[in-house]
């Protein structure tokens, strides 16, 4: 099979799987045994109010009626009007998003740099104390809860040491940057405000570290896991053998291939991400999509809890995509 | 290993055994995660010998103190004693990896074997099926499905195995698709087995031990997504001692009083380390590679 054949086939499944997460999801919406509109207005709202609202907002008409609406909007990108900030669901989600994504690249740049050179240290020297200190540093991270660590960091680093901001993405008196991503990072490098951009840094160190921290314990496992798997291959015997140096077999021979399997752990721990971006919002009150969607939940925001989790559902297939496509751009035999 | 044993009248069963028994000896991450969670096992069951203090009960002449010889943890905002809190906790988070773990293994076996055992068109749309709750971040569907069933330990319980079942039934049809083409299967259908009697009897017990093994691996997830719930407020709800609630509970405090969120914490992380360090231990010594 080509490559064009392979991703076409990839395409129409991730739209056969979009359906039905969108199916998933109005279902879960519409069985929140609560009113929305009652819970909008008030419990002391006339009935004829209350009507006229529900009339207004659609949720008069038969469900499946509601559900074509809402799959015909979806294709569209179109999750109709939040409840609770009364602008169209995508307008918030689009100003949401941004900061998760912001949040989610920092914190996976750390993993991967860390998972990886921790992952590779610990495979040659297998057994070590460094390796043992690596595995007691890569497990712990996949058992301490996410908010926890969080909250003890915040605890350490701004109460006490005073060191990091604690909650946010800038300081209550600074100015954003220009809106270009969306991404304060990027947007305060690209006018130019230095200061800003540092600020930015700061508030976003602290939360990236502890949604990187599981993340990098897993690339880590992966990476010593496979690593030594393609230690163990005859080619690297040979390679040995014909007198080159440990070094050059090491990061040339071995790394390279090791890294396959990390690629595709990538797209997974990308999905532990957006979780744990959830937990970790709420810790710093960083105003991103998963905090969007909690507090949606909680105020039984209909549109804002659809839509929102059917884009993170998207975004994560769209990943899930991208890392099938490297995996068979690296590996000729996936296209299978 | 094996030949020394071997020389005197032992079953294969018990050589078996004893190299297990071996294994798990010369592992010491393993042995420490065992022994953690026994120690959680045993807290569990004897909590209300163990807590010095009701879980509930509230005593506001103590409010808001640090730890103490009379308060080993220090008491929270109703003066309730942490540590007696963090004793009984541990019955809640048992309740919770052990029912879930039940629930999710059942209906991914299930759905794996009738899968697996049928193929084709049944297969194609029970995977799809799996595929959707896949595409999901679990803890957000597990969020959606506790905010509709409304927040508390059973709907948490249910919301956890609804979202969890995905991996065992894939393992499950792997293994069912492996199974259902050998000889004995046929022997069971020429003496006149019908499909649910293979299905059952004949395939299923196959699928078990790779999901068990699975299922010791996933049970510290289990516990790290009923605290998250907890803590976003969509999970078990106080004044139930669950840990993540715990948690939750304390951030007003966080300045002052450090230990109300910090215990519960620490005890969350703890058993999880126990459980992913013996199911680590677990898989190795099941391994058959791992084994020589």
């Amino acid at each position: 099979m080509n490559f064009a054949a392979f991703l076409i086939r990839r395409l129409i499944l991730m739209a056969v799987v979009l359906f039905g997460v969108a199916c998933i999801v109005f279902v879960i919406a519409h069985l929140i045994p609560a009113d929305p509109v009652g819970a909008l207005l008030g419990g002391n709202a006339p009935a004829h109010v209350v009507d006229e609202m529900r009339a207004k907002l659609g949720y008069d008409q038969p469900l499946i009626v509601q559900f074509g609406r809402f799959i015909s909007g979806a294709v569209r990108a179109d999750f109709g009007t939040s409840l609770r900030t009364n602008k169209p669901v995508m307008e918030d989600i689009m100003y949401y998003f941004p900061a998760t994504m912001e949040l989610a690249l920092v914190a996976i740049i750390i993993s991967i740099f860390l998972g990886i050179t921790l992952g590779v240290i610990s495979a040659i020297h297998r057994n070590k104390w460094i390796d043992q200190f690596s595995r007691v540093f890569s497990i712990l991270g996949v058992s301490m809860p996410v908010f926890w660590i969080g909250l003890i960091l915040i605890l350490v680093f701004y109460f006490r040491l005073d060191w990091l901001p604690g909650a946010g993405r800038l300081s209550l008196f600074t100015y954003a940057p220009p809106r270009v991503t969306g991404m304060y990072l990027f947007d305060s490098a690209l006018a130019g405000q230095w200061s800003t951009f540092f600020e930015a840094l700061k508030h976003i160190l602290l939360p990236a570290i502890v949604l990187g921290y599981s993340a990098t314990a897993s690339v880590a496992r992966i990476t010593r896991a496979s690593m030594l798997d393609v230690l163990r291959q005859d080619y690297i015997r040979t390679a040995k053998a014909k007198g080159l140096k440990r070094k050059v077999v090491t990061y040339r021979h071995a790394l390279k291939n090791s890294l396959i399997p990390t690629v595709t752990i990538i797209g997974l721990v990308f999905g532990s991400l957006l979780e744990g971006a959830v937990l970790t919002e709420t810790v710093f009150s960083w105003p991103g999509l998963g905090r969007y969607i909690t507090t949606g939940l909680l105020s039984l925001d209909y549109p804002s809890v659809m839509g929102g989790t059917l884009y993170i559902a998207f975004i994560y297939c769209l990943a899930n995509l991208i890392v099938d496509i490297i995996y068979a751009l690296l590996d000729p035999r996936m296209r299978m | 290993m094996k030949t020394a044993t071997a020389t005197k009248k032992s079953t294969p069963f018990m050589d078996d055994l004893r190299h297990t028994i071996f294994l798990w000896r010369k592992s010491k991450l393993t042995m420490i995660g065992s022994v953690i969670i026994a120690i959680f096992l045993l807290v569990a069951a004897f909590a209300p010998l163990i807590a010095p203090y009701s879980p509930t009960d509230q005593d506001l002449s103590v409010r808001l103190r640090g730890p103490s010889w009379q308060h080993l943890f220090g008491t929270d905002q109703f003066g309730r004693d942490i540590f007696s809190r963090v004793i009984y906790g541990s019955r809640i988070a048992l309740w919770i990896i052990f029912l879930v773990s039940v629930i999710s293994g059942s209906i991914g076996m299930f759905i794996g074997v009738v899968s697996g055992y049928f193929g084709k068109i049944v297969d194609d749309i029970l995977m799809r099926i799996t595929d959707m709750f896949l595409a999901f971040p679990s803890l957000i569907l597990a969020m959606a499905f506790a905010a509709m069933l409304g927040p508390d330990l059973t709907n948490t319980i249910i919301a956890i195995s609804i979202v969890s079942w995905t991996t065992y039934a894939r393992l499950a049809r792997a293994e069912a698709m492996k199974v259902k083409s050998q000889p004995y299967i046929e022997a069971v259908r020429a003496t006149g087995g019908g499909n649910l009697r293979i299905m059952f009897l004949h395939v299923m017990p196959m699928c078990i031990s790779p999901v068990f093994v699975q299922l010791t691996l996933r049970m510290g997830t289990i516990l790290l997504t009923a605290a998250g719930l907890g803590f976003l407020g969509l999970g078990v709800q106080p004044p139930t001692p669950e840990w993540g609630a715990m948690v939750s509970a304390g951030r007003s405090f966080l300045i002052d009083q450090w230990w109300i969120s910090t215990f519960p914490g620490i005890f969350i992380a703890l058993v999880v380390l126990g459980f992913n360090l013996l199911g680590d231990g677990v898989r190795d010594m099941l391994d058959p590679r791992l084994r020589r």
